[in-house]
């Protein structure tokens, strides 16, 4: 066992990286379920948004313009969602499966020519002076942009939430849209906007594994994230800041588990491997217990204006 | 479109239909993977395409990709059965148990299981190919470039086959250079890009130079050209697009041959459950092209031990060997058989770390 072979300072730079895609899914399904709105696809969304991102980097040459295309992608498809589930009021849970099983399908047919190609990636900020800051510059200011978008994202929609009017509406109509219409709000149009920008952020953080984490395009290179990522709400709460923490907790244990295990720590490997999954249910039931749930009380029901 | 071109665009369709209903024998293949992972399931995929190409009209194939190991793998295998299929390839390990149970439900179905040893029903065959034969080439290679003396592993589940593989890396490298030490992750999958990333970098960042993958993506060849000045060989397929660096070679697995010729034995009502295990010398088992910046004699020395392996003059599990415990394995000049290698579940001397149960 050789524990000093972890380097702390990497490891935590390496959790926000890895924590990162996540995050961005989690944190766009918030504001979708703080609408009253249950979106399933995030797998699908996510996996759409790497496949576009990948294909835009590529052809154009510059990921920044991948990371918007991605994002209009999952916005795009969980428009589709939306009109199903607000309009046509069709059944969320089911759609959300569907649109995860069109989101695969989709970028796999998509993705085909663009296997084994290799795309331009977001480089490292490098702040002379700042980067170099012993323990803090790697960890603070040696990121690519899009870790610092992840969180400037989760801060905006904390606040928004929390101070603004336009949050103030939107928890209403996740709470009790019925009141929420009776006093005039259009229930239906605020749903389809927090839908399209949850399904951004899926894109987003699709884009930002087929860009930065991995960076390559591979079928199916999701493998489950849009799933963690919806775990992670409920694990947040509904609250921006707990999901960030439970992003980077999850992201922590995957990583420091894989670290350990290369450090040869005489921990078996089989518990290791279990620990983010491990830790993500023992918080869920410890949160549940204190009966601090919060989930909005209209999440996942039809809403039509005549009932 | 006209009229007259739908007419014949159906017309053509109706034939096609016609033709595969006269198929005399229909395939099904069983993948682990996406047929786009560009490692495992990907040669899976050649190795069918190869089989259409091959027999044309007279044979059928079906697939099904992203099958999860365990229960829902029966049910796909069931269906296939149901659905006509007279011979099918299950490939990949967690596929055993469920293929010997759906064997014995359609005893007329022939079924192949890949890298199991378990033919419980007279229609069940197994087949593999002596990966580990290519891991030794891999291991002297990795020996021989590591600046770090730190190799890492990235080891999918604790089964017979990955601990074979790196068993023959460790001796090879060590052999090579006898400072190298291992570090092995177990990655709990056999396919997660991400994951197989984030190994491939904690790896890294703890200091290996050279990372030997035994999951099936491209993933750790990316984060290994992300850190730059780390090598890395091409998994179960070429991954060519990595090289000249981090790949600087491969292990290909060429099953083109394998479901060639057991499709022809069905054909031929030839079909006998029996046990394969080819190796290099057979070519189920090929090395990739070694790039230029592996230096000159370290590839002539690599090619050598190629074709020494290929020929049967050597066996990569060759004594003295001690296992990991220090006890007596094999003697001088002693190989190992095939029986203890099908079931091996031990490291061997100079390994660190406990193999997972």
């Amino acid at each position: 066992m050789d524990l000093s072979a972890i380097n702390p300072v990497l490891l935590i730079a390496s959790l926000m990286v890895s924590a990162t895609p996540i995050l961005l899914a989690a944190i766009g399904e918030t504001v979708v379920e703080k609408a009253g709105v249950l979106n399933l696809g995030v797998e699908g969304m996510m996996i759409t948004g790497a496949v576009i991102g990948f294909a835009v980097a590529i052809n154009s040459g510059s990921p920044p313009l991948g990371f918007i295309c991605a994002a209009v992608a999952g916005a795009a498809l969980s428009l589709s969602f939306g009109f199903l589930t607000q309009v046509l009021l069709a059944n969320q849970v089911a759609t959300g499966l569907g649109l995860t099983l069109v989101g695969l399908g989709l970028s796999a047919l998509i993705g085909k020519p663009y296997e084994g190609m290799k795309s331009p990636t977001l480089p490292a900020l490098d702040i002379p002076g700042l980067s170099d800051i012993p323990v803090l510059g790697p960890i603070v200011f040696s990121h690519d942009p899009m870790v610092y978008v992840s969180l400037a994202l989760v801060f905006a929609v904390w606040a928004v939430l929390k101070y603004s009017r336009a949050g103030l509406i939107l928890r209403g109509v996740g709470e009790n849209h019925d009141a929420a219409h009776a006093l005039g709000y259009k229930v239906i149009r605020i749903r389809l906007l927090a839908i399209m920008f949850g399904g951004a952020c899926a894109g987003l953080g699709g884009a930002y594994l087929s860009l930065v984490r991995v960076p390559q395009w591979t079928e199916g290179m999701t493998a489950g994230a849009g799933w963690i990522a919806l775990a992670i709400v409920v694990f947040g709460s509904w609250k921006p800041l707990r999901v960030l923490i439970g992003a980077y907790l999850f992201g922590g244990v995957t990583v420091l588990q894989l670290n350990l295990q290369a450090a040869g720590v005489a921990i078996p490997v089989e518990y290791l491997s279990m620990s983010p999954y491990l830790i993500t249910i023992a918080v869920l039931v410890f949160i549940s217990a204190r009966g601090a749930q919060a989930a909005p009380a209209s999440l996942g029901r039809i809403f039509h204006a005549s009932s | 479109m006209t009229i007259k071109s739908i007419l014949t665009g159906a017309v053509a369709a109706a034939g096609l239909a016609s033709a595969a209903f006269a198929a005399d024998v229909k395939v099904g293949f069983v993948y682990v993977g996406p047929v786009g992972d560009g490692g495992w399931t990907y040669e899976h995929e050649q190795g069918r395409l190869a089989v259409e190409k091959h027999f044309g009209d007279k044979v059928e194939t079906i697939f099904q990709e992203s099958v999860p190991e365990g229960a829902d793998s029966e049910r796909v295998m069931t269906q296939m059965a149901l659905s006509g299929a007279d011979l099918i390839f299950t490939t990949s390990f967690g596929y055993m148990d469920p293929t010997n149970n759906v064997a014995a439900k359609f005893p007329n179905v022939k079924f192949e299981h890949a890298t199991g040893y378990k033919r419980l029903h007279p229609n069940v065959s197994t087949y593999s190919a002596r990966f580990y034969e290519g891991r030794a080439v891999q291991g002297h290679i990795a020996g021989k470039m590591t600046k770090t003396n730190k190799i890492g592993y990235i080891a999918s589940f604790p089964i017979p086959e990955v601990i074979r593989g790196i068993n023959s890396a460790y001796i090879h490298a060590k052999k090579a250079n006898p400072n190298i030490e291992f570090n092995i992750v177990w990655a709990y999958t056999w396919f997660d890009p991400a994951k197989e990333a984030d190994a491939a970098t904690a790896l890294i960042e703890q200091g290996a130079d050279v990372i030997l993958q035994h999951t099936d993506s491209t993933a750790p060849q990316a984060a290994a050209e992300k850190a730059g000045n780390v090598i890395t060989f091409g998994q179960a397929s070429d991954m060519p697009e990595y090289g000249p660096m981090p790949r600087v070679s491969s292990i290909i697995d060429d099953w083109a041959p394998y479901y060639i010729a057991r499709t022809q034995a069905v054909l031929d009502g030839s079909w006998a459950s029996m046990d394969t295990w080819d190796g290099i010398g057979p070519g189920m088992v090929k090395i990739g092209e070694i790039s230029n910046a592996v230096p000159a004699d370290v590839k002539a020395d690599a090619l050598a031990l190629r074709d020494s392996i290929a020929s049967g003059a050597y066996s990569p599990f060759t004594g003295p060997l001690n296992k990991q415990d220090g006890s007596a394995w094999l003697a001088a000049g002693e190989t190992a058989d095939d029986g203890t290698l099908a079931g091996m579940g031990f490291y061997v001397e100079g390994l660190t770390g406990d193999i997972p149960n």
